[in-house]
């Protein structure tokens, strides 16, 4: 196909199409995404250093990334589980579960927010057998997780499903044959080719969870310090009309999310050349 | 029997090779953990936004998702996602001509910057947009002297929402154009159709699952906005309040049942998506997820 399309072809619209493009992205995207640096090009570097490693700020990058970091994680350990019985296994109801894993892209961030609080309150279902054991969820940083968890979810399995899918069936009968037990044989043979995809589905997860916002307000409490996610003290900031703090703090998160995508574009080249070899 | 047995039947493995397959007890021990854990994170949370909608019977849920305030509610996010969806529909399409039928220089560089709303937050999406239209922002004070409200006003609810939006139909469709290459078209055109004509009755059939299926999660997310939407809208009760942003509301004002009243209409929407998507994925003989 590649090599129909690099000849010069008949088809009409080019200029058309990618110009519309290349005008609503630049306006709706690109512009306004300029307006974020040139508002902090306004701050002095002392400014906008002050601004971005305050306690309080400090404190709520390691929040978010601590609790992404460990949301992702659980994600990829489970996430490896759910795709493994969803594409290797034949049982009731698989097609509906299938279907449920992608809830959380479906359901409104704030609904998944106000819910997994109420579930996790000390009255809640989960929370009044879980608070006399001495675990709070809500409004802690473990109930940042567990938002975080339940958002991040879809990444892995529908990363890992496709991959999985692909897997040649020959390459495990070759290592049984030749001897390995089952757990040798997932070790060393299914392992690492699910790794960049395993890899890549943990990096969306993250990435998600690094940014996510309606989700966490309602779990996490939000006191300065202690459970301040860092899009919270953007929004904290613009409430007291400090513009300047919030713009500094968005310009940091931002460039995190530039590195995920681009991470992550990479991850998914890498992932493609592995199920190619 | 064993009652192991039975399970274990019914978790049978799709192969036909059984012997390269775990063992049955490693089969039921991995669903069950698997199920489990979808069980916690997603059919709980499911369950839940039913049945605290309800719990103070069905009068409060009735006149709850009926107040004026819900009401406007309800008009302003079918009014958001009434403007954004056809928007971004239309340029999606738009992007995935240009990208997956011609060849041209800087095209990775193009794609990877349709999807950059993805990786932005909502609530930096949010404040992008105060930076640029708000009192103190950029385009500020011209539009005041010119008397047109943005921030804090449905026109920043709607662009915010665009935002975040954005890539939705440009994603799922360019990879499915490129698939079907041009030969087609270019058999169309060489036919003596115009270019319009190509594009409708060659092309269009073609993708329409593809489109449909871009929109079905355009609009989940148009109706579902949060962070962007809060930044941007100044919570204007029955005026520049969405449905999420109400429900918020609603919830911090302790008024629970009635926030999850509201609610469950958000979770009936996420599973209309869901099963409008895997219809879609039945029709265009793909298997759920692989996107």
């Amino acid at each position: 196909m590649n090599a129909a399309a690099r000849r010069r072809t008949i088809l009409p619209g080019f200029g058309l199409t990618l110009g519309v493009t290349i005008t609503y992205l630049s306006l709706l995207v690109l512009i306004p995404l300029a307006a974020l640096f040139f508002k902090t090009a306004t701050l002095s570097w002392a400014e906008f250093v002050s601004a971005v490693t305050g306690p309080r700020a400090l404190a709520s990058y390691r929040l978010s990334f601590g609790a992404a970091f460990a949301a992702a994680g659980v994600n990829a350990l489970f996430g490896l589980i759910v795709a493994w019985v969803l594409v290797r296994y034949e049982f009731p109801g698989r097609r509906l579960v299938d279907a449920m894993v992608d809830l959380p892209f479906a359901l409104p961030t704030a609904v998944a927010g106000i819910t997994l609080t109420a579930i996790f309150a000390k009255n809640g279902w989960l929370g009044r057998w879980l608070e006399p054991h001495g675990i709070a969820v809500a409004y802690t940083p473990l109930g940042v997780t567990v938002a975080l968890v339940f958002i991040g979810l879809p990444f892995v399995v529908r990363t890992l499903q496709p991959v999985l899918q692909d897997l040649e069936r020959e390459i495990e009968e070759a290592a049984a044959t030749l001897g390995a037990s089952r757990f040798q044989t997932f070790r060393r043979v299914l392992l690492p080719a699910l790794r960049p995809a395993l890899v890549t589905g943990f990096a969306l997860a993250f990435a998600r969870g690094v940014g996510e916002y309606g989700s966490v307000v309602f779990i996490s409490g939000n006191m300065p310090m202690k459970t301040e996610i860092a899009p919270l003290l953007i929004v904290t900031k613009l409430e007291q009309w400090d513009y300047a703090g919030a713009t500094a703090i968005a310009v940091v998160l931002l460039l995190v999310s530039f590195g995920l995508l681009l991470a992550i574009n990479a991850l998914q080249r890498w992932s493609r050349v592995e199920s190619a070899a | 029997m064993a009652p192991g047995a039975s399970i274990a039947a019914a978790i049978s493995v799709r192969a036909t090779r059984r012997e390269i397959s775990e063992s049955a007890p490693v089969r039921i021990a991995l669903t069950a953990v698997a199920l489990l854990f979808l069980a916690l994170f997603l059919a709980l949370p499911l369950a839940a936004v039913f049945t605290y909608a309800v719990g103070q019977g069905l009068g409060a849920y009735w006149a709850a998702i009926t107040e004026p305030e819900a009401l406007a509610a309800i008009r302003l996010t079918l009014l958001v996602a009434a403007i954004s969806v056809p928007l971004n529909t239309a340029f999606g399409v738009a992007a995935a001509w240009a990208i997956a039928k011609f060849e041209f220089r800087g095209k990775s560089t193009l794609v990877t910057l349709i999807d950059l709303p993805f990786a932005v937050s909502p609530v930096v999406s949010g404040l992008i947009f105060v930076l640029l239209f708000g009192a103190q922002g950029l385009l500020g004070p011209w539009l005041q002297a010119h008397d047109v409200k943005i921030i804090f006003a449905v026109p920043g609810i709607v662009i915010a929402t665009c935002f975040v939006t954005f890539p939705f139909v440009a994603r799922e469709l360019i990879p499915l154009m490129e698939e079907q290459g041009i030969e087609e078209e270019e058999a169309a055109l060489s036919l003596g159709a115009s270019g319009w004509q190509t594009f409708r009755r060659v092309t269009l059939p073609n993708v329409r699952y593809g489109i449909l299926f871009g929109v079905v999660l355009l609009n989940a997310r148009a109706m579902g906005e949060f962070g962007a939407v809060s930044v941007v809208s100044g919570h204007v009760r029955g005026l520049t309040n969405t449905m999420p942003l109400h429900v918020e509301i609603l919830y911090n004002e302790y008024q629970g049942a009635a926030a999850f009243a509201v609610a469950s209409l958000l979770a009936l929407l996420a599973i209309a998506t869901l099963a409008a998507k895997s219809f879609l994925e039945w029709r265009m003989g793909r298997r759920a997820g692989a996107r």
